[in-house]
């Protein structure tokens, strides 16, 4: 029970503070994983792999994605509701003066400062779960123990990819990626 | 209760159909929103993002709440944003459970971390993208990096970080004006 209200209270936190979408929830989830245990780096991955390649809003995939890893159907749920509690209250009392608030200066002066922060945040959250998934850290440091080839190649590949079709569709580009790693067998 | 209803499905099929959120949702909610149901007109369409930019929560959710709440007041905005959030809750659940029972096989592990890097290169380039437009002078790229230390390296929380980069914000804002 103490579990659901902390995980409530949680995403309602990433719902109030993660300001600009989808992308500003990573550095929440990520230390939500880490204070609570509730999932793993490989986890994040796989999450932000599922929010990209299926339809909705990515912040709330992720959301029913945790809230259904730790208690099902119901967690999915509670999660979601959660995490958009604080936008309906916000934007129900923005709302009735909302031409004055667009012009606020404030507002403005605010989100100044939270533009470049939250891109920091963003690269932060995700940079253990790049060093882990592209470098073996666990062994000690040495040419051959550290850097993967195989997925020191798989990288080069799917970057030219993603150079020479700009506009690939993320589902494509993880469906390949998928592939590689059952082809040759990661 | 009919409008409650038009709410309800046209937000579910726009939850249903876009990916990625945010912007992609965009021409959507202007053939369904705008053109078809004539909830909102552009310009309000716009505007709305442009508020759901800076206020916090997903942005699409934000727009979702307010054409509900511009069309029948709180309920209408509950309404609403229930329909955009309901394709996901229906759609995730589903791929987490056959997940949870197909991890251990081989092959779904192996695809697993092909689709890892494939992550990794997705997060870096939507990063980029977005470092681009956010970080433009000496401030942002100032506020950036001490943004980033204090972040990886201190233990000092998100939201605490997010409040201190609104202050900053505005002591800027205003040194300047003075």
């Amino acid at each position: 029970m103490s579990e659901i209200l902390l995980m409530m209270f949680e995403f309602f936190k990433t719902g109030l503070f993660a300001v600009g979408g989808g992308l500003a929830t990573i550095p929440f989830l990520q230390e939500m994983g880490q204070n609570y245990g509730w999932f793993d780096v490989n986890t994040l991955s796989t999450m932000i792999a599922i929010s990209e390649s299926t339809p909705g809003p990515m912040g709330i995939n992720m959301a029913t994605y945790v809230g259904y890893s730790l208690l099902g159907v119901l967690g999915s749920l509670l999660s979601t509701l959660s995490i958009v509690a604080p936008s309906i209250i916000v934007i129900c009392i923005i709302a009735n003066y909302f031409e004055k608030f667009k012009n606020v200066k404030i507002v403005k002066e605010i989100f100044n400062g939270l533009k470049p922060a939250v891109i920091a945040f963003i690269i932060a959250a995700c940079l253990d779960l790049f060093l882990k998934t592209l470098f073996n850290l666990e062994m000690p440091f040495g040419l051959l123990t550290t850097f993967d080839f195989k997925c020191i190649m798989t990288m080069i590949i799917l970057l030219i990819i993603s150079r020479k079709y700009n506009k690939i569709h993320p589902i494509f580009f993880i469906v390949i990626a998928a592939a590689i790693g059952v082809v040759f067998r990661f | 209760m009919k409008e409650l209803i038009a709410l309800y499905t046209s937000w579910f099929k726009m939850g249903l159909f876009t990916f990625g959120g945010g912007y992609a949702m965009l021409p959507m909610i202007q053939r369904d929103v705008v053109e078809k149901q004539k909830w909102a007109t552009e310009d309000e369409i716009m505007d709305y993002y442009a508020i759901g930019q800076c206020t916090p929560g997903i942005i699409a959710v934000n727009a979702a709440t307010f054409v509900g709440y511009k069309v029948k007041g709180i309920i209408g905005g509950i309404v609403a944003t229930l329909g955009v959030i309901s394709p996901s809750l229906i759609i995730i659940s589903i791929i987490a459970a056959c997940l949870s029972n197909f991890q251990d096989i081989v092959i779904v592990q192996q695809a697993l971390s092909g689709i890892r890097i494939s992550v990794c290169i997705l997060m870096a380039v939507s990063i980029y993208k977005l470092g681009k437009k956010s970080v433009t002078n000496l401030f942002g790229i100032t506020l950036c990096v001490i943004a980033f230390v204090m972040s990886y390296f201190t233990s000092v929380s998100t939201v605490l970080l997010v409040v201190a980069a609104g202050i900053c914000g505005v002591i800027k804002g205003r040194m300047k004006h003075e």
